[in-house]
């Protein structure tokens, strides 16, 4: 493999412009045949509309630029004309039908048939095939909806095998993984790759890249910076950064120099019950406590409890509230809905801005003051003035790039749009702030400003909670980390002390380690 | 900053209320058509003050209406529950001799009560309001029937005056009626005060301001088009000039308008209906604004039946027959979402005009209704595939294509605009809002609010 097996594809002088905008100016890209191309850039950049490119989601005709494939020159008209050559794309949303089962999302739109009706029996020999294929055990007739997000990516992997696939295109594979799937993903990509099968990736994880990645375009505004073997040329994490951004980010985490104060937020033996199962809890005696001007992470995989408590803590607004309680500078405070939360300086910025965080018809400053209406009017009419002028100010000091505050939320980028629902919780005046994967999705130079804005935050004496899945963030941020294991707080630790190793041990295991 | 887009601000710099210049702009070309087809007889004073008093009960609809559909729902019995306050009015004051204004009164009431009734179910208990407002048309169409044993009941003449009313005449013999004159006049000031505040705040707010002679320009058709319609509505048959139930209209759209755009109850409308699980989590209690958007829409209907039993001097079971298709249609023809979250009051009464306009010329050129039918349901499909096919190419709506030439800067397509797969596709623009985050169906893991239950 490597620089001597032949180039399957390759993407010449692509130049693909939208009204106003020119999404891709000259782009060109080289893929090996049987190797794992990442493609590198911050939000923005291109990546994906390259990629549409690529598979026909933009037919021929609406760019510029020769696709060569297998060495024939490639016109795709739609999606189906990029499959039946072999290039099969995986989308970041993933599209399976939750209510079908496996065997039906694997054969959609490609049905197995016998005299005009569908084989199921052959269609379900050959999806156990597919699934024993990507490591999946489920039985084929399992409905979609009943799996784990990171087995629904091996579901479109196998749906992608049924095609034929040669090469693989894969946005964002791993964004909503945790750390188990996502490296039995990596394996199975690498396996793929063993039996002559290229890929390329698209993903903000620069650790993955790294770990699985042979070759690395990175692509910049538009345009292709450069080509880079990951063994030749040495690449690691910050070299990638450098080529993405343009510049040596010093560090990524900003310097802080924490102000603790003392406690001021207390969760005691907090009990919630699963909204639809009562006999699971998804807290099961929680115990929190978070200081003044504290920034305190909370860790665990995907489904440990970790959105769940701080959602339950916010207005309850998750699961069934059973027992527990909240103290808040001294007082015991009952918080029984979201409006309580708030008033009680409460604020939760939850992890999927587009669906729990912004309505995504509204503008830029309607949205800003939208959880606090209150604060803006006079009996009950809301000042357009003010709201005019608070959006204004939150655009200048947390850089939101927009041209008006007139401007609607939907057309921000993912980092923009997250400082929009930052810029809303701010304005309520919150003493503590939950801050579920503040930065999923956001790339690297948007994720330096959020977390400049959360060292701020605390700086000013509010205390802060957050929620992430990268580990290196949670070490780089925090003052202090819980562990969080199927709904119990199992360790507790001061970050300078802790690494992702520590953690992990305690993310993953019931026993409370103490930390020696 | 160029000529052009000093122009557009003549009509409102953004795009909602380019769009409801869109709108505006397709009324007038129905009303200047009509005007040349019918040889005159459009804009004949009869025929408007006609035109007025027989919409302005479907326009009343129309403003409750949009804060239903905005709000992410539909209310299907409106007719039936104008018919049933109607009856229950005018047997009041028939069989058991409540005073007109008392009466009035006991409708309000109705459709409090009947709002409530729906509202509870849609808002608290999570039935669809398309099942339950189904369910409520007829409910009340068969109650109007029961309390009127199927029979038309006559309501005393007091009463007519919100139907059938119009400005009373006084002071010197103009040749026109001076209370319609007055009154256009004090819609003149109030058009010239609204846009020396509009300019004052926007210096205040440092905000980028039209040239001096946007703003003039835009007075002047303003106020030529207030004053000619003062004349023309002065200026009928004597005895008639602007009706009554104009002025509730007019009261109303404007009470509305401001409460939608202005007032927290409005915004939480646009929240809920945008993003019900963001709204929660900003802290709007969806249910409560489900229930008053209902209940609200309950009310408003009351009155529209109220007005129309005025207006024809009786009661009787065939009233408010299909009025919830003329209102909903001129929701939509004014630029709502079906899926919610988007529509103005403004927008549904320009939509509403446009159907009254249509209806009205088709009548005078002695086109039969079969064929009015047809051509009603033909003009509500195109405005809205227009308005489709606009979003979908990220222009916004009507006003995009009726203003192609003069825009330059494209708006962006609101997400629920779009089916569900076609976010990642075509329709997209670049890589603005990448990267979409997962709503994916991890089932352990997909944190809900717990309110996603019904509704």
């Amino acid at each position: 493999m490597g620089v001597d097996s032949p180039v399957i594809l390759e993407m010449r002088s692509i130049t693909k412009e939208f009204p106003g905008v020119k999404a891709l100016d000259d782009v060109s890209m080289q893929v090996r045949a049987g190797e794992v191309h990442a493609i590198c850039g911050e939000n923005g950049a291109g990546k994906s509309t390259l990629m549409k490119v690529l598979s026909g989601v933009y037919p021929f005709g609406t760019y510029t630029g020769d696709i060569v494939y297998q060495g024939a020159e490639m016109r795709f008209r739609d999606i189906r004309s990029s499959e039946s050559q072999g290039i099969v794309i995986i989308h970041q949303e993933l599209a399976l039908i939750p209510e079908l089962s496996i065997t039906e999302n694997i054969f959609l739109g490609n049905e197995p048939t016998r005299f005009g009706a569908i084989d199921w029996r052959a269609a379900k020999t050959k999806a156990i095939d597919l699934l024993a294929r990507v490591g999946l055990k489920d039985d084929p007739d399992t409905a979609i909806k009943n799996l784990g997000v990171g087995k629904q990516q091996l579901v479109e992997i196998a749906k992608a095998l049924n095609k034929n696939v040669k090469l693989l295109i894969l946005d964002e594979p791993t964004a909503a993984l945790n750390e188990a799937d996502s490296q039995h993903l990596l394996d199975l990509i690498r396996g793929l790759k063993g039996r002559g099968i290229s890929s390329i990736m698209i993903s903000h994880k620069l650790n993955e890249i790294e770990a699985i990645a042979d070759s690395i375009t990175i692509i910049r505004d538009g345009k292709t910076i450069e080509t880079l073997d990951v063994k030749e040329d040495g690449v690691n994490e910050d070299r990638i950064i450098r080529g993405m951004v343009g510049r040596n980010l010093a560090s990524r985490f900003p310097d802080r120099t924490p102000k603790i104060g003392e406690v001021f937020f207390e969760v005691k033996d907090w009990w919630v019950r699963h909204p639809q199962t009562a006999e699971r809890f998804v807290c099961k005696g929680s115990n929190i406590t978070v200081r003044k001007g504290e920034i305190v992470g909370l860790a665990g995989l995907m489904g440990a409890g970790r959105t769940e408590l701080a959602m339950s803590i916010f207005g309850r607004s998750y699961g069934q509230f059973v027992s527990g309680e909240i103290v808040k500078d001294g007082e015991k405070i009952e918080i029984k809905n979201v409006s309580d939360a708030i008033d009680n300086g409460l604020a939760y910025v939850s992890e999927d801005r587009k669906v729990l965080g912004l309505n995504l018809l509204d503008d830029i400053k309607r949205s800003t003051v939208a959880a606090k209406l209150t604060k803006i009017s006079k009996a009950s009419v809301v000042n357009t003035y003010e709201e005019h002028s608070i959006a204004e100010d939150y655009r200048k000091s947390l850089r939101v790039k927009t041209p008006t505050v007139d401007e609607g939320v939907a057309k921000l980028s993912g980092g923009n749009q997250q400082k929009v629902v930052l810029a809303k919780w701010m304005f309520t005046d919150p003493d503590l702030l939950i801050l579920d994967e503040p930065t999923r999705g956001i790339d690297v130079g948007a994720k330096f400003e959020i977390y400049n804005i959360i060292n701020q935050l605390a700086a000013q004496g509010k205390g802060v909670i957050v929620i992430s899945s990268e580990l290196p963030e949670l070490l780089g941020l925090s003052d202090r980390i819980y562990t969080i294991f199927e709904g119990s707080v199992t360790n507790e630790i001061e970050a300078s002390e802790a690494d992702a190793e520590t953690l992990m041990r305690t993310m993953t295991s019931k026993k409370k380690e103490q930390a020696a | 900053m160029s000529g052009i887009k000093d122009l557009k601000k003549v009509f409102g710099g953004n795009s909602s209320n380019a769009r409801q210049f869109g709108m505006i702009a397709t009324l007038i070309v129905a009303i200047l058509f009509f005007q040349v087809v019918t040889g005159g007889l459009t804009l004949q004073p009869t025929n408007l003050i006609a035109l007025v008093s027989q919409y302005s009960y479907i326009l009343i609809l129309a403003i409750g209406m949009v804060m239903v559909i905005v709000a992410g729902h539909i209310d299907l019995s409106v007719g039936s529950v104008a018919a049933f306050s109607g009856i229950v009015v005018a047997k009041a004051m028939d069989s058991w001799g409540l005073p007109w204004g008392a009466a009035i009164l006991l409708g309000l009431v109705v459709g409090v009560v009947i709002g409530a009734w729906q509202g509870f179910w849609v808002a608290y208990v999570g039935v669809p309001a398309f099942i339950v407002t189904l369910a409520g048309m007829l409910l009340f169409r068969g109650a109007n029937q029961f309390v009127g044993n199927a029979d038309t009941i006559p309501v005393p003449e007091g009463f007519t005056v919100i139907g059938a009313g119009y400005l009373p005449e006084f002071g010197p013999n103009t040749g026109y009626n001076n209370a319609t004159l007055l009154l256009g006049l004090v819609i003149i000031v109030a058009v010239v005060y609204n846009e020396f505040r509009l300019r004052r705040i926007q210096q205040k707010m440092g905000s980028e301001r039209a040239p001096l002679w946007v703003s003039a320009v835009k007075l002047v058709v303003l106020v030529a088009i207030v004053a000619y319609a003062a004349t023309l509505f002065a200026g009928g048959r004597v005895g008639t000039s602007f009706p009554i139930s104009g002025i509730i209209l007019g009261v109303l759209v404007l009470v509305y308008g401001f409460v939608t755009q202005n007032t927290i109850f409005g915004r939480h409308i646009y929240a809920v209906g945008g993003n019900s699980h963001a709204a929660e989590l900003s802290g709007v209690k969806a249910k409560r604004i489900n229930f008053f958007v209902m209940m609200n829409m309950s009310v408003l209907a009351s009155l529209a039946g109220m007005i129309y039993v005025a207006r024809a001097g009786a009661s009787g079971p065939q009233d408010g027959l299909n009025w919830e298709l003329d209102a909903i249609a001129s929701v939509f023809i004014g630029g709502a979402a079906v899926a919610g979250g988007i529509g103005t009051v403004t927008g549904s009464i320009v939509g509403g005009f446009v159907i009254a306009v249509l209806n009205n010329g088709l009548q005078l050129l002695g086109v039969g209704s079969d064929k009015v039918q047809m051509i009603k349901g033909l003009v509500l499909l195109i405005a809205v595939a227009v308005d489709v096919y606009n979003k979908s190419q990220g222009r916004p709506s009507i006003t995009g294509f009726l203003t192609r030439g003069l825009r330059r800067d494209k708006n962006g397509i609101a997400a629920s605009d779009l089916p569900p797969g076609a976010q990642n596709g075509v329709g997209r623009d670049a890589e603005t809002t990448e990267p979409a985050l997962t709503p994916n169906g991890d089932i352990s893991d997909v944190q809900r609010p717990k309110a996603t239950t019904p509704n």
